[in-house]
């Protein structure tokens, strides 16, 4: 099999857009979670989200600010109406994605070798709920002809074949929390088994709107207790944690064939390694309280990659700050890895960004990369007091510097679908 | 007319991001303006909303330029 590495990457995050902006504040323990203003939130019992800082004032953001959204860069105001939010995410990282790889195909070849697979965990939800609105109340011939184009899930990789040229596979991973785990792994294999040199890959979601947030709630998965203090909302592993915060964003990585990396003197972040699933058929949205699930994705990534738990460095775990999986995740984790949990770094980069959903397991997956990069382990923010005694370093509050040489990034998803990843440091 | 003319004019330019200059009443939509058919749909629902009428299918079809919309709408309104 062909080597598969990471030669770009893109961020679009709560703590703001672009590489270094939000893996700076990341490791500062900056949190990005704040009062939704956006909608109405009076009837809802979650009232909080980590919202994207825009210059148009969403999420709290002001021009001129570092790291703020800039939609005007993306898209005209006037393209910007016929795609929901999670479409402008997606374009917006892969933008920063291909311009950080240095590629941009000119030639036909190129452009037929070089494809794209950003997924979302649940698409243009606010669009559907703008244009039921619509629909029921102006009838059908008030609707858009772009609602369908503008909320359908491929349509990222659509906008972005289209936008940068790129004829190769054009595909798109719906697997709810681990769609975007699921894009980095599949998408790796399509480089790997040579269907294409270059895969733009990666998950992008924008679900902060009312009937997203009340369709969590719904399913009581949401964080309701820390309205008035939303910093401290998203506690992974913490006693006091009690459900997820919704995050927003996007998360791309350009993922490249080994050689063609070297040939073209691209700079190489880290080398995808291992790729593993699996599935609990156990419960629609519970995870299996055995962990045993994440157990097999985890086994199954490390005996893709030919390591052993001793190898694994650093874990960026799902670990949503719900009340069952934090704990569930962490038994695995130390069941996989015995006696090398001591001394093992695992921590959950939700607890500053919230939940991204579709696009969790592809900013995690970079945040694991730019851990190797820098070795340099980001912080679970508000860890004070943990729920369950273990001899993992759960990183509470202060980002651990510690070389870093292999990362494992877990993604476990609704359904019962899980993911996982290791990357390690580029030779 | 000259009214409905000008109200047209300004639902293209918002709505295809084209300069004022180029927005003449012989202007293609698709042709000169960049349209394409979902444009097109969309432009025909904003002239329905504006001037509160409605263009059936058939004779939206038949809207290709500037002034096909402005002749028909005039016939409408007028």
């Amino acid at each position: 099999m062909r080597r598969v590495v990471v030669t770009g990457i893109g961020l679009v995050t709560p703590l703001g857009c672009g590489r270094e902006v939000v893996w700076e504040r990341l490791l500062a323990g900056r949190s990005g979670l704040g009062k939704i203003e956006h909608f109405e939130t009076g009837d809802l019992a979650c009232k909080i989200a980590g919202m994207v800082p825009r210059t148009d004032g969403r999420g709290g953001g002001r021009e001129g600010d570092a790291g703020v959204f800039d939609p005007d860069s993306v898209m005209s105001a006037r393209d910007r109406r016929r795609v929901d939010d999670f479409i402008l995410y997606g374009i917006a990282a892969a933008d920063e994605a291909l311009a950080d790889a240095g590629w941009d195909p000119q030639t036909e070849e190129d452009k037929c070798r070089a494809g794209v697979m950003i997924g979302s965990g649940i698409g243009g939800l606010e669009t559907t709920y703008n244009n039921s609105i619509e629909l029921h109340e102006k009838g059908p011939r008030r609707l858009s002809p772009f609602i369908i184009p503008g909320m359908l899930i491929n349509l990222v990789s659509g906008q972005v074949s289209i936008r940068h040229g790129l004829k190769g596979p054009n595909h798109a991973v719906v697997t709810a929390c681990s769609t975007g785990a699921h894009a980095i792994g599949d998408a790796s294999r399509l480089v790997a088994r040579g269907d294409a040199d270059i895969m733009v890959a990666g998950g992008a979601e924008a679900t902060v709107c009312r009937l997203g947030v009340a369709g969590f709630i719904a399913c009581k998965a949401l964080s309701t207790g820390f309205n008035d203090t939303p910093e401290a909302a998203s506690r992974p592993y913490d006693k006091d944690r009690d459900g997820f915060v919704m995050g927003e964003g996007a998360g791309v990585l350009v993922l490249e064939e080994y050689e063609h990396a070297k040939a073209r003197g691209a700079k190489i972040y880290a080398e995808v390694k291992g790729y593993g699933l699996s599935g609990d058929a156990y419960h629609i949205t519970a995870p299996a309280e055995d962990g045993d699930g994440g157990f097999r994705s985890m086994s199954a990534a490390l005996k893709d990659a030919g390591l052993t738990p001793g190898d694994i460095d650093y874990v960026n775990a799902h670990g949503t700050s719900t009340p069952l999986g934090d704990e569930i995740e962490l038994r695995a984790v130390e069941r996989l890895f015995g006696d090398h949990s001591d001394g093992l770094v695992m921590s959950s980069t939700k607890s500053a960004v919230g939940h991204l959903l579709g696009a969790a397991g592809a900013i995690e997956g970079i945040f694991s990369i730019l851990a190797i990069r820098d070795g340099v382990c980001p912080p679970t923010l508000n860890l004070d007091n943990p729920s369950v005694e273990t001899s993992i370093n759960l990183a509470p509050k202060t980002a651990v510097k510690k070389p870093v040489k292999a990362a494992l990034s877990n993604s476990f998803g609704f359904g019962g679908t899980n993911a996982s990843v290791v990357f390690v440091a580029a030779e | 007319m000259s009214d409905v003319l000008e109200r047209v004019t300004k639902i293209v330019i918002e709505h295809l991001d084209v300069d004022a200059e180029k927005v003449t009443e012989k202007a293609s939509f698709i042709d000169d303006l960049g349209a394409d058919s979902l444009d097109n749909v969309e432009l025909v629902m904003a002239f329905e909303e504006e001037f509160d009428i409605e263009i059936p299918d058939d004779a939206a079809e038949h809207i290709q330029t500037v002034g096909d919309a402005v002749k028909f709408i005039s016939e409408k309104v007028g």
